[in-house]
C-alpha cells in the first residue's frame, strides 16, 4: 500500500541531487494545506452548509413519517425485522440518514475534483512542486472532513426523532463516522482521478451512489433478504459504516442487544463486530486511496 | 533561426505529442533566451496548449526533448515545477478564498520562506494594483482582476519562466492592454522569462520573438519585424466585380499569385503606391476597391499557412466551460 512515506519510492522521476529522504515533510505540508483549503471553503459556503442539513432532514421526515405509517400496520415496526415495541421506523432510519449524508457529502467532494481538473484550481495543484500523492490524500481527507461534518451535524436532530444520545455513544459515533467518510471520500477521489469529463463522472455517480445508498441498510434492515441482494449489500462499503452507527445509536436509546443483533449486518449468519466493520471500511479506504494516488501520479 | 551560442532558458528539440491517432505536436524545435518575451502564435488547435502543457510537465511528450531552466521536463518534472510559474487559459483561482489567501496558499505550496511570505504577497498585490481588494473573495472579481491576481501568483515564488496560456482570452481590449502593461514590465522587474501563447495578432507585437505554429509545426520564428519582412513590400487588398477573372491578371501584374480571402484578393507588391494605378488600368474587370498597407503579422500568418487566424467558434470545451460557469457559478466562485 502506498503510505505517505512511500511517496518517492519507486518514482523514477526523482533526479539525482533531490533529497528523497526529505520528501515526506513537504508532502505532509502539502496534504495539510490541501485539506485546510477544503475545510476553509466548506466553512465559508453557508448556503451549502444549510442545504447539506436540509436534504437529510427532508429524507428523515418524508421517509420516516411516510414509511412508519405504512409499516405500522405490520406486526413489527421495522419491516419484519422483529424490533421491540416502542421503537419507531424514524429511529431506525436515523443512523441511515446520517450515513446517507456522509455518502452524498463524500461524492460531492469528489465531483469538485473533476470540475477543478477541467476548469479550475486542481491545475494549480497539479503543476505545483509537490508529490501528486499529496493531492489525492489531501483531497480524500478534505472530503472526509466535510462529509463527517455533514453527518455529525445531524446528531442535533437525535432528540427530535427520539434517539437518546449519551456521551459514550457520541464519542463512539465520531470515529465511526470518520472511517465511513474517509472510505467513501477516498473512493470518490479514486473514481474522480480517472475521470476527465463531468458527464462521465455524473453517470458513474448515478449508477453507483444511489445503489450504494439503497443497498446500505439505511432504509431497511439487511436481514432476511434474497440471496442475490444479500450479496450486493455485503459488498456495499456504506453498509459497513451504517450498521455500526445504528447499533451504537439504538443501543444508546435503550434497545436490547438481542433485538439489535436481529437487524445487524451478518456474514455467514454471524453478526460482524463493530470493530471488524470499521476495520473492513478502513482497509477498503486505504486500498482505494492507494489507487487514487497511483492515478494522480500518471501523466498523460 | 536561433543562434547556437546564445544561452537558453527553454530548449525544445523534435518535440512530438500524439493523442491516439491525432498528432497535436509534430516535431518542433525552439530556443527561448533568458529575459525575453516569447510568443507562441497560432489558431486554436494548432498545438500551442499541448506544447505549453508538456513544458510545464502536465503532459508527457511522445518523442523529443524539452528542458526548462536547464532541467529536463521528462526526467525531473518536480524540479521544473519549482522553477516555473503558470497562468492558464481558465482561471485556476479559488473563488471562495480571498486574493490574499490564494497567494498564501501558493506561497505555502511553493515553500516560500515563512518570513518572506507576507512581504512578497504584499508586493505582488501592489504590482497588479489589487492591494485594496486583497481581502475580498475572488468570486467577486472581474475577469481582468482575476487575471492580474493570477499573474501576481505566477511570479510569487520568483520562477525563472512564467508560462501564460492565452492570458488575455475573453477579456475586453482595454483590460487586455492593461494586462500587457504588467507583462511587458515583468522581465525587467523580476528577471523572469515569459513564454506565452496567443491567437491575437496584435498581442504578438508585444513579444520580443514569436514562433508561428500551425498544425503542430513551427512555420517561422523571429522578431515581429523579421517575420513581417518575410512578407516583403506592401499588402494590397483588392475587390473586383469578378475575382476569378481578375486573379490571373493580378498575378501577372504583381509577379505572385493573389490569395483569395473573404471575397477579396490579397497580393504582396514591393511598392503599393505604384501598383494601384497599373492595377486599375490593366485589369479587364471592374475594380471596386483597393487598399494597401504595411504588412502585419496577420499577413505573415496568411502567407505561411494560406489562411487567416480567426476567432474560431466556441469549441465543445468552451461551451462546457460556459455551461459550468452558469451552473456552478456561485459554488465554484468563477
Amino acid at each position: 500500500m502506498s503510505t505517505p512515506n512511500g511517496v518517492m519510492a519507486g518514482s523514477p522521476a526523482v533526479a539525482a541531487g533531490r533529497r528523497p529522504s526529505g520528501a515526506l515533510w513537504p508532502t505532509l505540508r502539502a496534504i495539510y494545506i490541501i485539506w485546510y483549503r477544503d475545510v476553509l471553503r466548506f466553512w465559508r459556503d453557508r448556503t451549502r452548509l444549510a442545504v447539506t442539513f436540509a436534504q437529510p432532514l427532508l429524507y428523515l421526515i418524508i421517509f420516516g413519517t411516510g414509511l412508519s405509517s405504512a409499516l405500522s400496520g405490520g406486526a413489527s415496526g421495522f419491516g419484519g425485522a422483529g424490533a421491540p415495541a416502542g421503537f419507531s421506523y424514524t429511529q431506525f432510519i436515523f443512523p441511515g440518514i446520517i450515513g446517507m449524508s456522509v455518502l452524498f457529502g463524500s461524492m460531492f467532494a469528489a465531483v469538485s475534483i473533476v470540475w477543478d481538473r477541467e476548469f479550475g484550481f486542481l491545475k494549480e495543484l497539479l503543476v505545483a512542486p509537490i508529490d501528486r500523492s499529496a493531492v489525492a490524500i489531501g483531497k480524500a481527507l478534505g472530503g472526509a472532513t466535510q462529509a463527517m461534518a455533514q453527518g455529525l451535524i445531524l446528531l442535533v436532530l437525535a432528540p427530535i426523532v427520539g434517539v437518546k444520545l449519551t456521551i459514550v455513544s457520541v464519542l463512539t459515533i465520531i470515529p465511526l463516522v470518520f472511517v465511513l467518510a474517509f472510505a467513501l471520500s477516498a473512493m470518490g477521489v479514486a473514481i474522480a482521478s480517472r475521470m476527465r469529463s463531468m458527464q462521465g463522472f455524473q453517470m458513474v455517480m448515478n449508477f453507483l451512489m444511489m445503489p450504494m445508498f439503497f443497498l446500505s441498510g439505511a432504509l431497511f434492515p439487511l436481514a432476511g433478504l434474497p440471496g442475490w441482494m444479500t450479496f450486493l449489500t455485503r459488498i456495499d462499503p456504506a453498509a459497513y459504516g451504517i450498521d455500526p452507527l445504528r447499533r451504537v445509536l439504538l443501543e444508546g436509546a435503550g434497545m436490547p442487544p438481542a433485538a439489535l443483533d436481529r437487524m445487524s449486518l451478518t456474514i455467514g449468519g454471524t453478526v460482524v463486530p463493530i470493530v471488524a466493520e470499521a476495520g473492513i471500511l478502513l482497509a477498503f479506504g486505504i486500498v482505494v486511496l492507494a489507487i487514487a494516488v497511483r492515478n494522480f501520479r500518471v501523466r498523460d | 533561426m536561433t543562434a547556437t551560442a546564445v544561452d537558453t532558458v527553454i530548449s525544445v528539440k523534435g518535440l512530438t505529442k500524439s493523442f491516439g491517432q491525432i498528432e497535436a505536436v509534430r516535431g518542433i524545435d525552439l530556443d527561448v533566451r533568458p529575459g525575453e518575451i516569447f510568443g507562441f502564435l497560432g489558431p486554436n488547435g494548432a498545438g500551442k496548449t499541448t506544447t505549453i502543457n508538456i513544458l510545464c510537465t502536465l503532459l508527457r511528450a511522445t518523442a523529443g526533448q524539452a528542458s526548462v531552466a536547464g532541467i529536463d521536463v521528462e526526467h525531473d518534472p518536480a524540479g521544473v515545477r519549482k522553477r516555473i510559474g503558470l497562468v492558464f487559459q481558465d482561471p485556476s483561482l479559488d473563488g471562495q478564498l480571498t486574493a490574499r489567501e490564494n497567494l498564501q496558499f501558493h506561497a505555502f505550496v511553493y515553500d516560500v520562506p515563512a518570513a518572506e511570505r507576507a512581504e512578497r504577497i504584499a508586493a505582488a498585490l501592489e504590482m497588479v494594483e489589487l492591494t485594496d481588494r486583497a481581502d475580498s473573495t475572488v468570486m467577486t472579481f472581474s475577469g481582468g482582476m482575476k487575471r492580474r491576481l493570477e499573474i501576481a501568483r505566477g511570479i510569487l515564488h520568483t520562477p525563472d519562466v512564467l508560462f501564460l496560456d492565452e492570458p488575455t482570452i475573453g477579456l475586453d481590449p482595454q483590460t487586455r492592454r492593461h494586462i500587457w502593461g504588467y507583462l511587458s514590465e515583468l522581465p525587467k522587474r523580476q528577471g523572469v522569462t515569459i513564454f506565452m501563447t496567443t491567437h491575437y495578432m496584435d498581442e504578438a507585437e508585444y513579444c520580443d520573438r514569436i514562433a508561428i505554429i500551425d498544425h503542430g509545426l513551427i512555420q517561422a520564428i523571429g522578431t515581429p519585424d523579421e517575420l513581417k519582412a518575410m512578407v516583403g513590400g506592401d499588402v494590397v487588398t483588392i475587390t473586383t466585380s469578378d475575382n476569378a477573372t481578375a486573379a490571373p491578371e493580378i498575378a501577372a501584374l504583381a509577379g505572385s499569385d493573389p490569395i483569395a480571402d473573404n471575397g477579396t484578393l490579397r497580393v504582396e507588391v514591393p511598392d503599393g503606391a505604384a501598383f494601384v494605378p497599373r492595377l486599375v488600368r490593366e485589369t479587364s474587370v471592374e475594380v471596386i476597391s483597393v487598399a494597401f498597407r504595411r504588412p502585419s503579422l496577420d499577413d505573415v500568418f496568411l502567407k505561411l499557412t494560406g489562411r487567416a487566424i480567426r476567432e474560431e467558434e466556441a469549441g465543445s470545451a468552451d461551451a462546457l466551460r460556459l455551461m459550468g460557469r452558469a451552473w456552478m457559478g456561485r459554488g465554484q466562485g468563477r
